[in-house]
């Protein structure tokens, strides 16, 4: 007991290193969060295209190129490491020192998430029934009105549980920050066990933290189902 | 048929393929206003294709369409506007599950007429009350039964006030003992003067409400006529091996 209070002295207390850990959920968290704002907006886009197409609700040439485009960028994102990307957008895409790493950070996940994201909602879009679409067409709604009224809310309800499990794997995903320097929990986590030579405590420390937020936010995904399913519908 | 009275639809040479299967060929007729045209015919002939190109749901391949003195098959013919005009109830419903009945029925009014809340609401109410469902309001499609949930949808494609109800096999997918109340609606509707086009299996309705049988078979009208004659002394042996059968 006596050695642990020690070890807590050392590597958290002394020098204040407890603000390693304290910055890096700060960074963790806002990376995570506006990562994933862009990656719902984004991805919400590239899904209305995908599933446009997909249905053969749209002859325009414009949109079949758009969504030859969103195809590449699928594959490409989802067919290389998040680590590589997230090297190549500091090292190569935004070389110039004068960029935030935080901005490279979020830009460079919300970019990956967007991927995930919009292949959430495409299967979420395609899930409802062809005849929902067609009572809204029939009353008289655009495409754009149907969707906006009728499919889309649907959807995301459909969708819902599996978009918050999207989050929780980009909040974990988030850990690789430390490569370009960005001091995370993880790289928080990392630096004091580098001064103190001890990996226990920092690194379990820093699982731990992970683990408390994954539980939390599980809990909610949870609470969320349970509501949706009891909600008439 | 009746020139003197109005004439809704005008379809001149409709043609439909799917790929290489051909399913309607060069059909020509005319709907009238007040007529309630019933379609008959074996399963596969074309008749829900039929009823499906007269909104636009299916795009035909050749042909033209008529509606009101338009050519909604024109690509510049602003069809969503047309559709409102276009009532259609459909076999399995679909009412939107997302939301209460009142909703589903307000919804396009309110959003498409530009209608406010309140006069809207009057209007979904006063329809419910006919049909019997007002207490179901405030209710989730979830929480009906199929013969309400028809009902709902019928007289949620009536609060558009359109001139033409289109009705897709409307009881095939009903319990026996709910057909009766939801072609009770569609009695009193047709009583009510509305222009109706149905396909349905119902051969009993179609004799007491149908204005005019149509025998739709292979892609072509085979044979049209009064109920009394359809059913008495039908012509095509294809229709009189099909009654045969129905009968």
């Amino acid at each position: 007991m006596q050695g642990f209070k020690e070890d807590f002295y050392l590597n958290f207390i002394k020098d204040d290193r407890w603000r390693y850990i304290a910055d890096g959920l700060g960074t963790t968290f806002s990376v995570t969060f506006f990562a994933a704002v862009f990656g719902i907006f984004l991805g919400f886009l590239i899904a209305l295209v995908r599933s446009t197409v997909d249905k053969g609700g749209s002859k325009s040439v414009f949109l079949k190129v758009l969504d030859g485009i969103c195809k590449v960028y699928l594959t490409v994102i989802r067919g290389t490491p998040a680590m590589i990307q997230l090297l190549i957008m500091y090292y190569i895409v935004f070389s110039s020192p004068n960029v935030s790493k935080q901005v490279v950070a979020i830009l460079t996940f919300g970019l990956n998430s967007a991927a995930y994201v919009a292949e959430i909602f495409r299967s979420g879009i395609m899930s409802i029934d062809q005849g929902q679409f067609e009572a809204g067409r029939s009353l008289g709604f655009s495409y754009a009105q149907t969707m906006l009224y009728i499919i889309t809310p649907q959807a995301f309800k459909n969708v819902l549980p599996a978009l918050a499990n999207e989050f929780i794997t980009l909040l974990k995903e988030t850990s690789i920050c430390g490569y370009i320097a960005l001091t995370d929990i993880t790289h928080g986590a990392n630096t004091i066990r580098s001064q103190t030579y001890e990996p226990y405590l920092p690194l379990l420390g820093a699982a731990l933290i992970y683990l408390i937020i994954v539980c939390v936010l599980t809990a909610g995904v949870s609470r969320l189902e349970r509501r949706l399913r009891t909600d008439a519908r | 048929m009746q020139d003197n009275s109005m004439v809704l639809f005008d379809i001149q040479d409709l043609c439909k393929s799917f790929g290489e299967l051909k399913v309607l060929e060069h059909i020509s007729t005319r709907i009238c206003q007040g007529e309630v045209v019933v379609i008959v015919g074996p399963s596969g002939s074309g008749k829900s294709t039929f009823l499906r190109s007269l909104n636009l749901l299916e795009e035909p391949t050749g042909g033209k369409i008529l509606f009101e003195g338009r050519d909604i098959t024109d690509p510049k013919c602003d069809i969503n506007r047309h559709r409102q005009k276009i009532g259609m109830v459909f076999q399995h419903f679909h009412l939107f599950p997302h939301k209460t009945i009142l909703e589903n029925m307000t919804l396009a009014p309110m959003k498409l007429l530009k209608k406010s809340k309140q006069e809207a609401e009057a209007k979904a109410m006063q329809l419910l009350e006919r049909v019997g469902l007002e207490e179901k309001a405030n209710a989730y499609p979830s929480q009906l039964s199929g013969g309400q949930k028809q009902r709902i949808a019928i007289v949620r494609s009536l609060c558009m006030d359109p001139d033409v109800m289109l009705f897709d096999e409307p009881t095939s997918a009903l319990d026996p003992e709910m057909v009766g109340e939801v072609l009770n609606v569609m009695s009193d509707l047709a009583r009510g003067g509305m222009t109706m086009v149905i396909v349905t299996h119902e051969m009993g309705f179609a004799k007491e409400v149908g204005t005019r049988i149509m025998f739709i078979d292979e892609g072509h009208i085979k044979e049209e006529n009064t109920p009394k004659e359809f059913f008495a002394n039908p012509v095509n042996p294809r229709l009189k091996e099909f009654l045969s059968k129905v009968l």
